[in-house]
């Protein structure tokens, strides 16, 4: 690997230059998306359409990146995502993989755990990130994207509503312009501008307590693991998360009551000997950030407004317990990315727009209640809440089922979209197409398998890539000649991606018959057989997929119009299961 | 399966003054742990959480609240 040397992208100013519309002012087209907002969230949505072939134009109020302390939990499930968009390796490259955990009560440890128990998959659970690191690395692969125009120091301040698009007055330096789009995705962060010019509010509940973040650089014989601590000895009656980040950076987390003094906490001389309690007063450590905070679990009623579409902390905000604000932002943006991309190339119908609002409404519901439980586990809200948040804690060094209800934030794990409406359901189950168990039903995220491709170690998320693919299970040249030409015939009208999985090596049989098809195809061996395990999938089994990566249909024969009527719900479009589906 | 509410103690006196024991020596709120710690125990012995939700109701629906709900 080529050493680079090491950016400060917390340094970093990118220069303003005047737009198409600022040097021609009669000049003003009518782009297809606008982008509000260069943090990790409006980053990856304009990569992901860039990816789609969408032209997009990215604006930031500002002229930097991210910087001190924010998110630094990078979920494997986002991992998948930048591995997808082009620069997984970087982030997996330069971050703190850390599966294991400890929990301590008091001076004791509770248990230990490990988040991600099984072998398999190309990414760990979560890696530990700086987001000025996440920040740096998508907006680099941004700049290699010839289709995004970034647009720094340049500020909305109005937005007006037209027939055919939406206008939006940007402030930049110069003066102010008039930035039209078709489509308007509105990744402004929590305190969202957009939000408050269109007079729409993200409604919750505020909880009453303080944190205290200290990022500290030390050189230290802590391992990587993330530890938590309920009442330990040198923080009493409050909880405390240390985790390791790149560069000797530690993160701890101070629990400090609702009563702290945010502005007093905050000073060197509270927050040095804080520290010092914790890591003993041999270390010598600087602190690299320190922050106070409070939070917020409140979401938008709706996330689509119109020709606007709001995404990542603009729409929803939960407690930082879990990681599930950036994480969740991230997959907002991948699923909105696609369908826009569908509409505006005429694939789909601007209803599938209402989707992306349906699913993430739904998955940003399944955010907060876990950050709300894990919320008031951590700051336990009345005598009796405490006594039995103590009782657990009591119980669980001895008793594997307390364990189980410790609940120090439940790290982000992808919402299956059970209710979405661009799901197909299973068929009933017949003795010669039994019922599929396991995770992997429509509207799961696909999980990922080891796989050999060519002889070569594979994954298969990479093989599925960033269109609608169909996986089957089953060698070609094992399955019948009309399936074949039937699939390969819809593969070619829909831009389908067909993966033949096998236990076995491609024969020269496989190969021929894949030659003789016209469309983009694959062989992939199951070597481990994980693949049809983690998809319960039987000789034959097929699993259309969308370009999110999410199920949206299988079946244990594949039949070409079947799978057409998926892709047509997938995308959108009226289909006539309508009635079939209600049953 | 229902919450069982029928006669099912196979020592009733003996354990009602086990249960009372349990607390000997225990000021008000260490007994508030004692009976968290056996609560947990015992849902989790029964594991079921519809049982568990009828139990919770038929505790509940005995004592009247003694104060406003927070919003």
């Amino acid at each position: 690997m080529n050493q680079t040397p090491a950016i400060d992208y917390q340094q970093q100013r990118f220069a303003w230059t005047p737009c198409a519309e600022e040097q021609s002012p009669g000049h003003a087209p009518v782009h297809p998306v606008v982008v509000i907002g260069a943090g990790p969230i409006g980053l990856t949505c304009a990569i992901d359409l860039a990816r789609q072939g969408i032209a997009v134009v990215l604006v930031d109020d500002d002229d930097t990146l991210s910087t001190g302390s924010r998110a630094i939990c990078f979920a494997k499930r986002t991992l998948d995502i930048f591995d997808r968009i082009g620069c997984g390796q970087r982030m997996v490259d330069k971050g703190v993989g850390c599966n294991p955990g400890k929990v301590f009560l008091r001076d004791q440890a509770v248990y230990e755990f490990d988040l991600l128990p099984e072998n398999g998959h190309a990414r760990p659970a979560f890696i530990n990130l700086q987001q000025y690191y996440v920040e740096g690395y998508l907006l680099e692969q941004a700049q290699q994207c010839p289709n995004i125009a970034l647009r720094w120091k340049s500020k909305v301040t109005a937005i007006a509503h037209h027939e055919d698009h939406d206008a939006l007055t940007v402030e930049t330096p110069q003066g102010s312009y008039q930035l039209k789009a078709q489509y308007v995705v509105a990744a402004d962060g929590s305190r969202s501008p957009l939000r408050k010019m269109m007079g729409l509010e993200s409604q919750g509940h505020t909880f009453r307590d303080r944190f205290l973040i200290a990022d500290v650089k030390m050189d230290a014989p802590f391992p990587a693991e993330r530890w938590f601590w309920f009442d330990p000895p040198f923080h009493p009656q409050q909880s405390v998360l240390l985790h390791r980040q790149p560069d000797d950076v530690w993160r701890i987390d101070f629990q400090l009551g609702w009563d702290a003094d945010p502005v007093l906490e905050k000073t060197p001389e509270r927050v040095i000997p804080r520290v010092r309690a914790l890591l003993g007063q041999d270390v010598s450590f600087s602190l690299e950030w320190v922050s106070v905070y409070t939070f917020s679990c409140v979401r938008m009623e709706r996330f689509r407004h119109g020709r606007v579409l709001f995404v990542g902390d603009a729409a929803h905000c939960v407690s930082p317990f879990g990681a599930r604000g950036a994480n969740s932002g991230i997959q907002d943006a991948e699923n909105l990315a696609w369908k826009l991309a569908h509409v505006l190339q005429g694939k789909a119908p601007d209803g599938l727009l209402d989707s992306y609002a349906s699913e993430r409404e739904y998955a940003a519901d399944e955010n907060l209640l876990n950050s709300t439980r894990s919320t008031d586990f951590i700051t336990p809200k009345s005598a009796v809440s405490r006594a039995f948040r103590d009782a657990v804690l009591g119980l669980a060094r001895e008793h594997a089922f307390a364990r189980r209800l410790v609940n120090s934030g439940r790290l982000s794990l992808p919402s299956t979209l059970d209710a979405s409406p661009l799901n197909t359901p299973d068929l009933a189950a017949t003795p010669a197409a039994p019922a599929f168990s396991g995770p992997m039903r429509p509207g799961a995220p696909c999980c990922d398998a080891p796989l050999l491709h060519a002889g070569q170690a594979t994954w298969l998320l990479p093989q599925l890539g960033d269109r609608f693919a169909l996986m089957v299970f089953a060698a070609p040249a094992q399955t019948p000649a009309s399936t074949l030409q039937a699939l390969a015939t819809l593969a070619q009208q829909r831009m389908l991606r067909l993966l033949f999985i096998s236990e076995q090596a491609a024969t020269p049989a496989d190969e021929q018959v894949l030659t003789g098809l016209r469309a983009e195809t694959v062989q992939l061996q199951d070597i481990e057989r994980l693949a049809a395990q983690r998809y319960d999938a039987h000789p034959g089994s097929c699993y259309l997929i969308r370009p999110d990566q999410h199920v949206s249909a299988r079946w244990r024969n594949a039949d070409a119009a079947d799978i057409e009527q998926a892709l047509l719900r997938a995308t959108g479009h009226a289909t006539g299961t309508e009635q079939a589906l209600a049953a | 399966m229902n919450l069982n509410t029928a006669p099912n103690l196979s020592r009733p006196d003996d354990f009602y003054e086990a249960l009372i024991d349990m607390h000997r020596g225990l000021d008000d709120d260490a007994s508030q742990a004692v009976n968290a710690r056996l609560i947990l125990l015992l849902c989790n012995h029964i594991g079921g959480h519809d049982v568990l939700l009828e139990a919770m109701r038929s505790a509940r629906a005995g004592v009247a609240p003694t104060r406003a709900e927070a919003a």
